[in-house]
């Protein structure tokens, strides 16, 4: 099997092709998920509740199903009640009966915006019409909104069956704390009584949306047959196809999941909403549904992440050395169980060779959206309280940042908390790099600070399928199973050329729908150039294999006398014969005549998907009138295993840097005295936008992953882990206050400093 | 409800079509002439992804109602392009991989067209504040920035690397 550990024998790995969709992209052409359209296709809206929490007691649909147009009305009833059954799926696991309750309410709306009803109607007013004209009855119940009032033993609940999960015994009362989650390592007793410093502090983020450009959209037609064809923007079309046939009781061979190409994602888009909706409509009015979110409906009813608080303790040694690291992590999970609190504690100090660690973390249900996953799930909240400590104690031993860092660095053979012991890992090489960096050391103005902040995500692997077929004129189709979010047709097309020994430029990528392909898990948890690639680059191998047996028919020669170079066949030395070589096109173009078809599919359960680390510096200059934090540099330095292509590794290091800056100082929920959130658009969700950032500067070290064919680690979801730290730290560093508490907005800065006044 | 039947230019030819008083130009582009390459992100002037440019102006499609195209030129990301020859934006957006979903990408193509039609020697602050009214999660638009400023550096005849 391929394995390229020296990047001089790569001759497309590491270029940086222009991305073979990407004319389609900046010409208006390619087709994203609200651009498709079906014959016949009528509309579909849904409606939701104003209320933050409250029991349905009834919903009459009569009026609206007589409305002139209206072709279609739909409630839970129109659903299986599915029991509670958990499956792992994506990052973290899912409850099937939770993920149909979310898609429709059932008995209780959880949060403002869930979902109660939907229309289906000959056109979009008509739909509006009619949702007004559905009558839902409410008994509005007390509701509860921040994570630590949710805990309270008299806190409204949620689900009157939820028992803290993780607790001996078992409680005796229902409770919001769907779960405890608890690991350690050594004695953190005695690693506290061995420290001769202690830092602690309380840390609070706020839920803030992925915020994809593109609101989720779907295009469904359910046939007479029960054939359905669903088009969506997703991260997965494999995803869409069995949470669609859970929830509707469909077999999954029924239902096609066509790709659309995703406006951004983020880990948002690894669940359903809109799609069991449309096809139950579809079902009921015998037509195509097209249904599409206004922004509005994609902040109050889809994902966030988890607002959370971060209750940290480090002890060290005073030559930097850390003896005990603790933590305490409350993740808001919105209106089911399922925060990411098990990943955020497992990568809480993941980035640190500790003897004595000790990581509590509670899952925390209250009426709010349920979450969904966003890059990195979770780890960004507890870093921000970690990597914040980190600094203070770093202060109080009066040591470098980077240099307690670099004492305390996890390395090759250094057993994490969470289990593993890292291998081929490039921590410490990040941290060199940020010492050495320019930026580390350009002076400071007055008002100016610097932050440094590291860290970690797992990445993953998992399933995946891929195939490479070669056309009669001997170029190359590359199929697989994964929705392109940012460049990875780019990635597969490269990996193919480099087996097959062609140019890039006659690999064409195509991300094939859920019945042209073999399983592929969805894109997301860094995977895709890891497993992905590993099954395109298996499959491109296979196809080699077939090539040099026609070469050897061809030249009638054992296929061991055969090698493979440069696209072409070649005799292997002088005893295999004189021939001159056969290349790729002119196989190609004998395939009939040698066997038929040349072509190979490849699946794989990819294993060792090498966690991924990352060190940023930032340079922030604090306004002290107004509070107003600008961020002045700020540079991104990140282990990548191999950079493929690697402007689109610099682009997922630059965008989920930004992604980390946004959160840090400015997105957050903001909910009103009734649950309602109050900011609901993009005018009151303030997203980065380019005249608030600086140039992001990127330095990808390279610490090869053997366990891919060239070396690649995931890449996506470590650039968000560090910012809010790494931007906390630089206000510390510019005027001397330790932010604690998300999004450090120029109110939230300007309070201290005024009360220092 | 009766419509109303409106004529107007997009993208250099004639256009004509019949539509609601309410309908914005957004919705008539993308779902009565299948122009969908302007795009909804989120219909309420703050992101950008539905960029126009009406009579030299750059306009939020969504903001406008469809019947004040009347009389007015349109070019929309279709029109960007002339045939198989890239705008030099759109050359340097792909050069510098400035995009990665590329939704948020034909409207800043045309963003970026509208400020170098007038000005081609934009400075990096300039062109950050032109550009802040589009709205792109995936970027951090450092890679958007670079490839703007090329493409201006590009238009007025300089080689760019
Ligand atoms: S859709 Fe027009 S500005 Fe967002
Ligand atoms: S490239 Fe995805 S929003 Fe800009």
């Amino acid at each position: 099997m391929t394995y390229v550990g020296n990047k001089a024998d790569l001759r497309v790995v590491g270029t940086r092709p222009i991305r073979p969709d990407g004319v389609d992209k900046v010409t208006g052409r390619a087709t994203f998920g609200a651009d498709m359209v079906m014959p016949g296709m009528i509309w579909g809206k849904v409606k939701r509740s104003p209320h933050a929490h409250a029991r349905i007691v009834s919903i009459d649909t009569s009026k609206a199903s007589k409305l002139p147009g209206v072709k279609a009305v739909i409630t839970a009833e129109d659903f299986p009640n599915i029991a509670s059954e958990e499956a792992f799926v994506g990052e973290g696991p899912m409850n099937f009966r939770d993920l149909s309750r979310n898609c429709m309410a059932r008995g209780k709306a959880l949060y403002e915006g869930h979902a109660v009803a939907a229309v289906a109607a000959t056109t979009e007013s008509i739909c509006d019409a009619a949702l007004e004209l559905i009558e839902v009855t409410y008994e509005v119940l007390p509701f509860v909104i921040d994570v630590e009032d949710a805990m309270k033993p008299d806190a409204p609940l949620l689900h009157d069956d939820m028992y803290t999960q993780g607790v001996q015994p078992k409680p005796s009362n229902p409770s919001n704390v769907a779960k405890r989650v608890h690991f350690g390592l050594g004695d953190i007793e005695a690693g506290f009584r061995d420290a001769e410093v202690v830092v602690e502090g309380r840390y609070t983020t706020q839920p803030v949306h992925q915020a994809y450009i593109e609101p989720h959209a779907t295009v469904v037609s359910y046939g007479a047959d029960q054939q359905c064809l669903v088009w969506s923007s997703s991260q997965g079309q494999f995803m869409v196809r069995s949470y669609c046939a859970k929830l509707l009781g469909i077999e999954l061979s029924n239902i096609r999941v066509m790709v659309a190409e995703i406006g951004g994602g983020f880990g948002g888009k690894t669940l359903v909403y809109l799609e069991p909706l449309a096809l139950a409509l579809s079902k009921k009015a015998g037509r195509p549904v097209k249904m599409m979110m206004t922004r509005e409906e994609v902040f109050r009813a889809t994902g966030p992440t988890s607002g959370g608080t971060v209750e940290v303790k480090i002890g060290a040694r005073k030559d930097g050395t850390i003896t005990a690291a603790q933590a305490t992590l409350k993740y808001q999970a919105g209106a089911f169980a399922g925060s990411p609190v098990q990943p955020g504690c497992m990568t809480a100090f993941a980035v640190y060779d500790i003897k004595n660690v000790s990581v509590t973390g509670y899952d925390v249900v209250s009426n709010r959206p349920k979450v969904a996953a966003y890059r990195a799930p979770g780890a960004p909240i507890s870093c921000f309280g970690v990597e914040s400590a980190m600094d203070d104690l770093a202060r109080k031993l009066g040591m470098d940042p980077v240099e307690l860092r670099l004492k305390n660095a996890a390395k090759d053979g250094t057993k994490a908390a969470y289990g593993p012991t890292f291998k081929d890992i490039g921590f410490v090489e990040t941290l060199e790099e940020a010492k050495k960096h320019p930026h580390y050391s350009i002076p400071l103005g007055p008002n100016q600070g610097r932050g440094v902040a590291s860290g970690f995500w797992f990445n993953i692997g998992g399933e995946s399928s891929g195939a490479v077929h070669i056309a009669e004129d001997g170029t190359a189709v590359v199929m697989s199973g994964n929705p392109d979010i940012g460049g990875s047709r780019a990635g597969m097309a490269m990996m193919a050329a480099e087996v097959l020994g062609i140019p890039v430029e006659k690999c064409r990528p195509i991300v094939a729908d859920t019945a042209s392909i073999g399983f592929t898990h969805l894109t997301g948890g860094s995977r895709v150039t890891f497993a992905t690639g590993m099954a395109v680059t298996q499959a491109a191998e296979k196809v080699v294999e077939i090539l040099k047996q026609r070469a050897a028919l061809i030249w009638d020669i054992p296929v061991e006398a055969v090698e493979w170079k440069d696209g072409a066949a070649y005799p292997a030395g002088a005893n295999a014969g004189g021939f001159d070589p056969l290349t790729l096109p002119e196989i190609a173009m004998k395939a009939g005549r040698t066997g038929g078809p040349i072509g190979a599919e490849q699946g794989v359960n990819a294993q060792g998907a090498g966690p991924g680390f990352g060190t940023h510096i930032c340079d922030v200059e604090v306004d002290p009138e107004t509070g107003k934090v600008t961020v002045l540099r700020y540079t991104a330095i990140q282990d990548v295993g191999r950079a493929i292509h690697p402007s689109y590794v610099e682009g997922q290091i630059q965008g989920g840097a930004v992604q980390g800056i946004g959160w840090a100082l400015n997105e957050e929920y903001i909910y009103d005295k009734n649950g309602k959130m109050d900011n609901a658009g993009f005018l009151d969700y303030r997203v980065p936008v380019a005249s608030d950032l600086p140039m992001i500067d990127t330095v990808m070290v390279e610490v090869p992953n053997p366990r891919h064919p060239f070396g690649a680690k995931g890449v996506g979801e470590v650039p968000i882990v560090p910012p809010m730290a790494a931007v906390a730290n630089a206000i510390r560093g510019a005027i001397g206050i330790r932010m604690e508490h998300l999004p450090m907005s120029p109110p939230k800065v300007r309070a201290p400093l005024d009360a220092r006044k | 409800m009766s419509k109303i039947h409106v004529t107007t230019t997009i993208n250099g030819e004639p256009a004509e079509f019949l539509c609601e008083p309410h309908q914005t130009l957004l919705d008539v582009l993308r779902n009565e002439l299948n122009l969908t390459g302007s795009k909804e992100g989120c219909a309420s002037g703050d992101c950008g992804a539905c960029s126009v440019i009406v009579d030299g102006r750059l306009m939020c499609s969504c903001l406008m109602l469809a019947v004040e195209s009347t009389g007015h030129e349109v070019t929309t990301i279709e029109g960007v392009a002339k045939g198989d020859e890239l705008h030099p934006v759109q050359r340097q957006f792909l050069q510098h991989a400035a995009l990665q979903c590329g939704f948020c990408t034909p409207g800043l193509i045309v963003a970026a067209k509208a400020l170098l039609d007038r000005n081609t020697n934009p400075t990096e602050t300039e062109a950050r504040y032109w550009l802040a009214g589009n709205l792109c999660r995936c970027t951090g638009y450092d890679k958007v920035i670079r490839a703007v400023l090329d493409a201006a550096a590009e238009m007025r005849g300089e080689t760019v690397a």
